[in-house]
C-alpha cells in the first residue's frame, strides 16, 4: 500500500518557489497496476520519485507499507528503498558491468556476499525476463528492449513489493513496448507486485493498468478505474489522451454528424456484454433502426470492451435504450 | 661497440645511461603511484562537494579548488625549488630520487585530481539516481558506480599524468634529482656533449610512446564496453 497524504512539492529556482505538484492525497492498493498519465512537465516524474523519496516532498507524508517514508533517517530510508524496485526510460544500467553483474548489483548493495546465492538468483531472474543466454554480455551489446528486461530483472533482484516504472517503454518501439508491457503484466500477476507506472501514452495505461490518475499542470484532474476513465473521460486532458489512443474515434469526431438523422448515441460494452448480441435483439424487438458511425472493439487490460457511436431512429428509441441499459450497456447521448 | 663509439664519441659509460634510465623509471613509478593515491581521492572529493553534486559543500569545494589551481599554476621547476624545505622535512633530502618524489607528487596530484573530477562528471546522473533508488549509500555509489563507470577516463587521465611526470622528472634533473633529464642537462647542455642529449631524448621519446601505448591498451580493455 502506497499512501500520499496532503503531499505537495515545489522547487526553488531563482529565489522563488515553483510549484511542481499541488497538494494531493492518493492511495495505491497492494497488487494493483496504477498508471499516472500526463504530458511532459505535468509532474509525473516528480510524483513517482516521491514514493522512494528520490524527491523529497515540500510538505505532507508518504507511506509505503505503513512505513512513513518522509520520517525516515538516511540509513532506514536506504533499507526501505531496497524493497522498492525501479526501472527507467533510459534503463540506467552500469555500462562497465555485465548483464549478470548489473542484475546482481542490488543484492551486492544489500550486503549479499555469498556468490552461489547471487548466481542462482541472477539465473532465475534472467530466465524470467528471457535473457538467460545473455548473462555475460555488456549492456551496449543489447537492444533497447533487452536492456529494459535487464532493468526489470535488476529491479526484482531484492524481491521488492513495489515496482516503479519511470516511462519504462517510452524509448522503445511499439512491438518492444508490447512485449515489455506483457512482461510487466505477467510479473504483476505472478509475483503479486504493486506496479506504479508513469507514461504519456494512454495505450500503455489501457493495456496494463487497473487504475489511473491523470496529471495536468501538477494537479490530478481525474482518477479511477481504467475502464471508467477510458470509456467515459470527464476532463479535457483525459479526453485528449483517450482520443490519442483511439485514432479512428478521433478522426470520426470530425465527421459531419449534423447531417445524420436520428439520435446520436455512444454505446459502451464491457466484459460479458461484448459477447451478447444485444443490439440486434433490441433492434428487432423495438423496430428501431441504427446506423453505426464509428466504433472500436479491443481490450482494457484483460477486459474486452466495445464502443460504438451510432445514430438511432424509430418510434421506440427510448424503449430500445432502456432495453440496452437493461442488458448492461452504457449509453451516452451525444450533443449534435 | 666500435659502431657505438663512432656514433656517440663522448659516451664512454653506457652503464651510466642505464642507471639514469632506471632512476627515471623509479622516480616515475614512485611519483605516479603516490600521485594516483592522493589525486584519486582528491578528485572524488572535488566531484562530490561541487555545487549541485551528491554532497555539495561550497566552502570545502572552494578551498580545495583554489589550492588545486594554485599548485597547478606554479611552473614545475619553480614549485620544485619552493618546495625544497618541505621536501627535506618529508624525506630527509633534497636530492636524488627520494628528493624528487615529493615535488613531483605535489605538482602532479592536483592535475590528476582535476582529470579524475572531469572523468567522474561524465558518469550519467541518471545512473547514479538508479543506484540511489536501489538503496546505495554514498560510499557504495563512489566505490561501485562512479569509479567503475569512470574508469576508462581515469585510466586515460593516468596515462596523461604519467607522461607529464616524465617531463617533470627530466626537469628535476636540472636541480640534482638524477635520471635521464639530469644526464641530458649535465652532459648534453652544460658540457656540449650533444650525443648524450640525443640518446637521452630518444630514450624519453621511447618511454613516452611506451606509456601512451600501454595506457591506450588499458583504456580499450577496461573502458566503456
Amino acid at each position: 500500500m502506497i499512501r500520499f497524504v496532503d503531499v505537495h512539492k515545489s522547487y526553488r529556482a531563482g529565489g522563488r518557489d515553483i510549484p511542481a505538484l499541488q497538494p494531493f492525497s492518493l492511495d495505491i492498493a497492494d497488487g494493483e497496476v496504477f498508471g499516472i498519465i500526463g504530458l511532459s512537465g505535468a509532474g509525473k516524474s516528480t510524483l513517482i520519485r516521491l514514493i522512494n523519496l528520490l524527491e523529497r516532498p515540500s510538505g505532507g507524508q508518504v507511506f509505503v507499507d505503513e512505513v512513513e517514508m518522509t520520517a525516515l533517517a538516511e540509513p532506514a530510508l536506504r533499507a526501505q528503498r531496497r524493497r522498492i524496485g525501479m526501472i527507467f526510460q533510459h534503463f540506467n544500467l552500469l555500462a562497465s558491468q555485465t548483464v549478470a553483474d548489473n542484475v546482481a548489483f542490488p543484492m551486492r548493495l544489500a550486503g549479499e556476499r555469498r556468490d552461489a546465492v547471487v548466481r542462482q538468483r541472477v539465473g532465475e531472474l534472467l530466465a524470467r525476463v528471457g535473457l538467460a543466454d545473455h548473462a555475460d554480455k555488456y549492456p551496449s551489446q543489447l537492444s533497447g528492449g533487452q536492456k529494459q528486461r535487464v532493468g526489470i530483472a535488476r529491479a526484482l533482484a531484492n524481491r521488492p513489493s513495489i515496482l516503479l516504472c519511470d516511462e519504462a517503454t517510452s524509448a522503445l518501439d511499439p512491438q518492444t513496448t508490447a512485449s515489455v508491457l506483457g512482461l510487466l503484466a505477467q510479473i504483476n500477476r505472478e509475483l503479486k507486485l504493486t506496479i506504479v507506472l508513469i507514461t504519456h501514452e494512454m495505450d500503455v495505461v489501457r493495456r496494463v493498468c487497473d487504475r489511473v490518475a491523470v496529471l495536468d499542470g501538477g494537479v490530478i484532474v481525474e482518477r479511477g478505474n481504467v475502464a471508467d476513465v477510458f470509456l467515459h473521460p470527464q476532463h479535457a486532458t483525459t479526453k485528449r489522451f483517450v482520443n490519442e489512443a483511439l485514432p479512428e474515434e478521433s478522426a470520426s469526431a470530425h465527421l459531419p454528424y449534423a447531417r445524420v438523422p436520428g439520435r446520436l448515441l455512444r454505446l459502451s460494452f464491457r466484459g460479458d456484454t461484448t459477447m451478447t448480441p444485444a443490439l440486434g435483439r433490441v433492434a428487432r424487438e423495438t423496430g428501431i433502426d441504427f446506423n453505426i458511425l464509428a466504433g472500436r472493439i479491443d481490450r482494457i487490460k484483460d477486459l474486452p470492451y466495445g464502443q460504438l457511436t451510432l445514430a438511432m431512429q424509430g418510434d421506440r428509441v427510448d424503449a430500445a435504450l432502456a432495453a440496452l441499459r437493461q442488458a448492461g450497456i452504457e449509453i451516452e447521448e451525444l450533443p449534435r | 661497440m666500435n659502431l657505438l663509439q663512432r656514433l656517440f664519441p663522448n659516451i664512454d659509460d653506457w652503464a651510466e645511461i642505464g642507471r639514469a634510465c632506471i632512476d627515471t623509471l623509479l622516480m616515475l613509478g614512485g611519483s605516479l603511484a603516490l600521485t594516483v593515491a592522493i589525486g584519486l581521492p582528491l578528485g572524488v572529493l572535488l566531484y562530490l562537494t561541487a555545487p549541485n553534486q551528491l554532497r555539495p559543500m561550497p566552502k570545502l569545494y572552494a578551498v580545495t579548488s583554489l589550492l588545486v589551481n594554485i599548485l597547478r599554476s606554479v611552473p614545475f621547476i619553480i614549485l620544485m625549488i619552493v618546495l625544497m624545505p618541505v621536501t627535506y622535512v618529508l624525506v630527509g633530502t633534497k636530492l636524488g630520487i627520494r628528493g624528487a618524489i615529493p615535488p613531483l607528487v605535489i605538482g602532479a596530484a592536483p592535475f590528476f585530481a582535476r582529470l579524475v573530477e572531469t572523468a567522474l562528471r561524465e558518469v550519467q546522473r541518471s545512473v547514479i539516481e538508479a543506484s540511489q533508488a536501489m538503496g546505495a549509500s554514498l560510499w557504495q555509489i563512489v566505490r561501485h558506480v562512479l569509479l567503475p563507470e569512470a574508469r576508462g577516463g581515469i585510466f586515460a587521465g593516468t596515462t596523461v599524468t604519467a607522461i607529464a611526470l616524465v617531463g617533470y622528472t627530466a626537469m628535476g634533473g636540472a636541480i640534482g634529482s638524477g635520471g635521464l633529464g639530469d644526464l641530458a642537462y649535465r652532459y648534453g647542455y652544460l658540457s656540449y656533449k650533444s650525443d648524450y642529449m640525443l640518446v637521452t631524448v630518444v630514450l624519453l621519446i621511447v618511454l613516452v610512446q611506451l606509456l601512451q601505448t600501454i595506457g591506450d591498451r588499458v583504456v580499450a580493455r577496461f573502458g566503456r564496453h
